[in-house]
């Protein structure tokens, strides 16, 4: 198992103490700045206010704050009613051996003899007699029950590539082109974005994820929604308070020779324009005031989650967000502890996000993609795991999914359901789904976003 | 015989300062003058024939009053790391040492013991200029990459295919560069025999090849037949007809952020196969090429941007904050995000430029004045050119576009306005604006990049 999660624990508690003694006991930066989300305003009036005083602080900004804020209220009011896509991306690699385990195939414990799962350990699928839900993902199967969950059990591409970073760099351009550079999600805000919105795509990362690379519009990094500011040691009263945005002018190089130097300004240009927007989130305490009534799992990882339904309740212009499930799934040996405690941790954070989200009345506007970049072989290693395989699993969740499972488990008899490799055949491309999301989702015609979408058999998958 | 381009322009304080970020972590204050002093030829020669001995300059870390513990506590390895770079005499051994951590990345998430990153990390500064073969021989048995590529306990009948495969997608060839799956299965087997033994309360120690556990049979690989091992198929690796493009273009990428011409790539791998697969030569060729010198810009990572902000002030390392304040940008040293290393083209986003934010918050910490307790004598200048010419320099004179130094006097003639008539602002608004211009230029595109 390529990860420890005690290693993994204590260096991302580290950095959260550490964070939050950096931000400590520093004077406010944004006087007058207004109240945050959540406190009973309605969006417009909320925006009203927010605009207000952020041009009273802001009046004499060098970029020009009213064609910024503009733009902000431009895409924040048409955001009402929007529909939002939210990836998120398991890392190293899953399937339905161990996700859906098929204990109802006799191949199965002659497969996996030392990490096969029996058939009391977990939830009956329902929509396949011989398949069981690892019992970690019982908060799935709930979803699943209710018809909020589509399962695609044997999902991937033909000619599967068995490179971790060609194969998720397939799943992020959405299509088998490794020079692509643009993210299908990338692509598809700059068809409907919006040219100075750059929380229309929000990363919740600590570095971009790839699938929302634009070409056109700007996207946003946001590791933590609850904590953006641009302080400095002994720097308060009015030079504090215009020190964000001088970082912002930093932003208005171009360097036609020197496209490296252009970005770094650019990307201070992108930062303050992010900082405003969370300006309405995050109190002048530096504290994010949100309330949620749902219960969140302790975690990174349901944290965002859970700041990601009240930014999305306050109005912000989100269109697509995309973060990265906790754990590491490339599970090469000693899988069954870490592989439990990883699909636990996603399960549970999805199952409170979906929760929130329907309390919020976001349950028809917002639909969730959980996938992997591939499947694992499946017959397993000597060291109680498995390497890298074909045909993975992906879960749609969301209350407009049409379907509980779309493709189906292909069995596990070489030649049949597996391949000439011993790997689970693909029977559903995700370029299909991405295809569905485009068009049933945003209304954008597939082949605008996917350069594969014409060969994409068409799946109605939302309604 | 055609040979490889040479920048042959002023070679100044400019060109040495560009010179030392690409090829360690910038500058001390005086050392871009020294270096240009001594001409293209001799700088690139000083850096890559440094003396035997590292020689740390400036004061030992220390972090809440005692000295760091690399092996053991938590992120103290960073430090340790980052203490050489801020303090070394030899800065192409320590920039090599990173740019092999990223190669071969190892991450500790998985290994789980500092000692043995140290180890691994102590390898490259050995032997990260010598033989590109060596190296990788010695990477594919060392016991940190045996534990995180599952090379440890791969056994005959059984092999992990782990190591395998990235050795020649990552190491070696690149992905999709005359290798079929097969090749990954069939090196599985090759490389398996290594083994170590597990001792409670320590973990594994006495890493060795265990003769029984290997897989002495006849396999085919690249379409040659053999009973290899591991070291047969580092060497089937090393001289398959793919490597030598690979491995040029990989480690020019480290140097140059625009490819290499098509021919200045052909000549640098008639270069690295002529030379028996030495790293040095490349890497001088790579130091004295006219694209390091005129082409354009690359971005710091963040460890670079650290070291260089602390070089650059002759600062000491005093708090272990430096390891979350990277890891936030985006670069924990002995934590690369997985086996490919960092992504470079990543390093500039919203949220990783708010971490530079704060790192260049954190190197001014101790040099920013309270205005409250700021004595008249040391208050900076009222006039708003001379508080931006001042910030500039304290950063070593750092040159800046037009756009940079608008944005920093728009600021500052701004606070300085709202000071008017006012007799109290007008001696903390000059100390505060001073602060506030060191951060600007901190993080100003101009010092993002190198």
């Amino acid at each position: 198992m390529k990860s420890c999660h005690c290693n993994e624990f204590s260096r991302v508690t580290m950095m959260r103490r550490g964070a939050a003694e950096a931000g400590r006991g520093l004077p406010s930066i944004e006087p007058g700045m207004p109240l945050p989300a959540g406190t009973g305003l309605d969006r417009r009036t909320f925006l009203s206010k927010t605009l207000g005083a952020a041009l009273t602080v802001y009046g004499a900004a060098a970029l020009g704050p009213n064609v910024l804020d503009n733009a902000i209220a431009r895409a924040a009011s048409t955001s009402h009613g929007n529909k939002v896509v939210v990836t998120v991306f398991a890392p190293g690699g899953w399937d339905a051996l161990s996700l859906l385990y098929p204990t109802g195939d006799p191949q199965y414990r002659r497969l996996r003899p030392e990490i096969a799962l029996k058939p009391e350990d977990g939830p009956r699928f329902e929509s396949d007699s011989r398949l069981h839900w690892h019992p970690a993902l019982e908060p799935l199967s709930k979803l699943h029950a209710q018809g909020k969950l589509t399962v695609f059990p044997a999902i991937g591409y033909s000619h599967p590539d068995q490179s971790h970073f060609t194969s998720r760099h397939y799943w992020e351009v959405g299509a088998l082109d490794p020079q692509l550079s643009t993210g299908w999600l990338g692509r598809l805000l700059d068809e409907i974005g919006d040219p100075d919105n750059a929380m229309q795509g929000l990363s919740l990362d600590s570095s971009l994820l790839p699938s929302l690379a634009t070409a056109r519009v700007p996207v946003a990094t946001l590791e933590d929604p609850t904590d953006y500011g641009f302080d400095s040691q002994n720097v308060w009263d009015v030079p504090g308070a215009l020190l964000p945005d001088a970082m912002g002018s930093l932003g208005g190089l171009t360097v036609a020779t020197d496209p490296f130097l252009t970005q770094a300004s650019k990307t201070a240009y992108e930062s303050n324009q992010l900082r405003r927007q969370l300006g309405r989130f995050i109190g002048q305490d530096g504290q994010a005031h949100y309330h949620t009534r749902v219960k969140y799992p302790d975690g990174d990882f349901a944290h965002k989650l859970a700041g990601l339904a009240a930014l999305l309740h306050a109005g912000f212009p989100i269109r697509a967000a995309a973060l990265q499930a906790p754990g590491e799934f490339d599970t090469h040996s000693e899988e069954t502890g870490p592989l439990q405690q990883g699909l636990q941790e996603v399960a549970q954070g999805l199952q409170a996000f979906q929760a929130d989200l329907e309390q919020r009345h976001l349950g028809d506007r917002v639909v969730t993609l959980l996938w992997s970049e591939f499947g694992r072989r499946a017959e397993q290693n000597d060291t109680n795991g498995t390497d890298h395989g074909a045909g993975g699993v992906a879960f749609m969740i969301g209350n407009r999914v049409r379907h509980k499972m779309v493709g189906e488990f292909p069995g596990l008899s070489r030649g049949k359901g597996l391949d000439v490799d011993g790997n689970l055949k693909e029977n559903v491309d995700f370029r299909s789904v991405y295809r569905s999301i485009a068009e049933e989702w945003f209304g954008v015609d597939g082949d605008r976003i996917l350069p594969d979408a014409k060969h994409m058999p068409r799946l109605p998958l939302l309604a | 015989m055609a040979t490889l381009p040479v920048y042959t322009g002023p070679f100044g304080p400019d060109e040495a300062e560009r010179l030392l970020w690409r090829a360690g972590f910038g500058p001390r204050s005086g050392e871009a003058e020294a270096l240009a002093r001594k001409g293209l030829q001799g700088a690139v020669d000083s850096l890559v024939h440094p003396p035997a001995v590292d020689r740390l300059v400036g004061k030992e870390p220390v972090v809440d009053g005692a000295p760091l513990a690399p092996k053991d506590a938590f992120g103290h390895d960073h430090l340790w790391w980052l203490d050489k770079m801020v303090r070394t005499s030899r800065p192409l051994i320590e920039r090599m040492t990173l740019v092999w951590h990223d190669w071969f990345a190892t991450s500790n998430i998985t290994v789980g013991n500092q000692k043995l990153m140290l180890q691994q990390n102590d390898l490259f500064r050995h032997i990260g200029l010598g033989s590109f073969e060596g190296l990788t021989m010695r990477v594919t048995i060392n016991p940190a990459m045996l534990l995180y590529l599952n090379g440890l306990n791969s056994i005959k009948g059984s092999p992990n295919e782990n190591y395998a495969r990235e050795m020649m997608e990552l190491f070696t060839l690149g992905h999709g560069s005359g290798y079929t799956e097969r090749d990954v299965r069939e090196q599985a087997r090759a490389l398996t025999g290594w083994t170590a033994d597990w001792k409670n309360d320590i973990g594994w120690v006495k890493f060795h090849f265990k003769a029984e556990n290997h897989d002495d049979a006849m396999k085919v690989i690249f379409g040659k037949p053999g009973p290899f091992n591991w070291k047969g198929s580092v060497k089937l690796c090393i001289g398959h007809p793919a490597h030598a493009g690979y491995f040029v273009n990989r480690l020019w990428s480290y140097f140059i952020p625009v490819p290499p011409d098509a021919k200045s790539a052909t000549l640098l791998e008639q270069l690295y196969v002529r030379s028996g697969n030495q790293i040095r030569p490349i890497v001088t060729a790579i130091l004295k090429h006219p694209l390091l010198y005129e082409g354009p810009r690359m971005v710091k990572s963040p460890v670079l941007y650290t070291a260089g902000m602390l070089r650059q002030r002759g600062d000491r390392i005093e708090t272990d904050d430096w390891v979350y304040l990277d890891a936030m940008a985006g670069q924990q040293l002995f934590y690369p995000p997985n086996v490919a290393g960092w992504d470079e083209t990543r390093w500039l986003d919203t949220s990783t430029f708010r971490a530079r934010w704060l790192i260049a918050r954190r190197a001014l910490q101790k040099h920013a004045s309270n205005p409250d307790h700021t004595k008249p004598a040391d208050r900076p200048p009222a006039d708003p050119v001379k508080l931006v010419d001042r910030a500039l320099g304290w950063w070593g004179s750092l040159q800046v576009s037009p756009n940079t130094r608008k944005a920093m006097l728009d600021y500052a003639q701004k606070t300085m306005a709202a000071a008017v008539a006012d007799e109290d602002r007008q001696k903390s608004f000059p100390v505060m604006t001073y602060n506030a211009l060191r951060h600007l230029a901190a993080v100003s595109p101009e010092m993002q990049t190198a």
